[in-house]
């Protein structure tokens, strides 16, 4: 940036949503945190102040600080001084605000898309049903039902042999 | 443990203040506490996908905790950090189940069991708070302990109605630890005021929607046998010798460290 001094720049919220499309979710990079459902709200004040609202995904996620600087820097890129980034937790994430796109996107990278929640019990002892993301086969046997990250688990397809990664429904 | 509720909430009057950061400290402590003895797993556990599933619990544990503590911290409580890492024994709040040493898997997983349980269906109340807050917390929460509770009464269920070797290891564990759990559903000082007042779930009936859970699951389906529990319980200031190296370990970075900010 070449000039620092308070923003003069006054832009479309849609502008700063279209910023934020390209903010790769840290520990999925196909996905961003706007396909991920995380940012739930921007605003413009009238002084040019953008504020940022966005929720985790889950309450220990380690990536948290790195998606919230991202959030700021990506703001910042397009000119802005004033930025502020808030945390919610309500509504709850929840992994149906996945959009079809980055769904198709999840599989195609290797990961099963998670499966609609669903208006049942939220305390319940059985898991959702889920497709091999490679094959589509549903002959798919979880492995492990927590994995490398918090939100996914891990599954081997009895049907073409691999194994792969898939989203919890939460 | 940045993440804090968006929205300030009902007001409290001062005794109800008092009562809340205390609960919530509770809250917190058991978790922390948990978190640390299932993070001595890590690089122990049986098999890879255990080491890298408790790691996952503790690390979920652990963002409870901090949305606990960052709720505290808006009524007047100190910073999580200081709280978790520069308390003493004296002044931990901790259930001695969740302090009690790490002992086998089967010890490990029922523990889990008894205190996941315990939590979800608290947590499943707390969605209810008239304290906004919380009731966002607890929505966030318990939509992770549900993954908590499938995992561990899976487990119970395996070594309950494995080998004769991993029923007898699961009994065990179960008769130890049953009178323990019990400590879970004490109130704090001033908690009937903050149920009273819709901001706290009825602890006497959370603790009976658990003990049916339980035992549908335990004896029900595992075949396990409940011991009976104590009538009475010392108070969650009362620790077992355990509790003192656990914080010792737990805390000796950030004690080491005081002026340390990137980890």
């Amino acid at each position: 940036m070449e000039d620092s001094t308070p923003s003069t720049v006054n832009l479309q919220p849609s502008t700063i949503w279209a910023a934020l499309a390209s903010v790769p979710d840290p520990e999925i990079p196909v996905v961003s945190i706007t396909d991920m459902g995380m940012v739930r709200d921007v605003t413009v004040g009238d002084a040019g102040r953008v504020t940022v609202t966005f929720t985790p995904t889950f309450s220990g996620c380690p990536a948290l600080h790195v998606i919230r600087e991202s959030i700021e820097q990506a703001v910042r890129d397009l000119g802005v001084t004033d930025v502020e980034v808030r945390s919610t937790l309500t509504p709850p994430w929840t992994t149906d605000w996945i959009g079809d796109d980055a769904r198709e996107r999840l599989r195609q990278y290797g990961i099963a898309p998670p499966a609609p929640t669903g208006e049942g019990q939220l305390i319940q002892l059985d898991a959702e049903p889920t497709r091999c993301p490679r094959c589509g086969s549903l002959n798919v046997r979880m492995t492990a039902s927590f994995g490398p990250t918090l939100c996914k688990r891990m599954y081997v397809c009895d049907t073409c042999r691999e194994p792969f990664e898939g989203f919890k429904s939460v | 443990m940045t993440t804090t509720p968006s929205i300030s909430g009902t007001e409290l009057t001062h005794p109800q203040t008092q009562a809340l950061l205390l609960k919530l400290t509770v809250l917190a402590d058991d978790e922390i506490i948990l978190a640390h003895r299932n993070g001595e797993w890590t690089g122990h556990a049986p098999i890879l996908e255990e080491d890298i599933a408790l790691a996952n619990i503790a690390q979920d544990e652990l963002g409870h905790a901090g949305l606990y503590l960052s709720l505290a911290q808006t009524l007047g409580g100190s910073d999580p950090d200081r709280v978790a890492f520069w308390r003493g024994p004296d002044d931990y709040r901790n259930t001695r189940l969740v302090e009690l040493p790490k002992g086998d898997w089967a010890f490990t997983m029922v523990r889990q069991f008894l205190y996941d349980t315990a939590e979800a269906l608290w947590l499943e109340a707390a969605t209810r708070s008239t304290y906004a807050p919380l009731a966002e917390i607890a929505a966030k929460a318990v939509r992770e302990e549900k993954f908590h509770v499938q995992h561990t009464a899976l487990w119970v269920e395996r070594l309950a109605l494995g080998t004769p070797e991993s029923e007898r290891r699961t009994q065990a564990a179960l008769t130890e630890l049953w009178p323990y759990a019990a400590q879970l559903f004490q109130p704090v000082e001033g908690e009937a005021e903050l149920t009273a007042a819709g901001i706290l779930p009825d602890l006497n009936a959370v603790h009976a929607r658990w003990t049916d859970l339980v035992t549908r699951h335990l004896v029900d389906k595992c075949g396990l046998t409940l011991p009976d529990a104590p009538t009475t319980q010392p108070g969650r200031d009362t620790h077992t010798e355990h509790l003192a190296p656990l914080l010792e370990e737990m805390q000796s970075v950030a004690r080491q460290h005081p002026d340390a900010e990137v980890w």
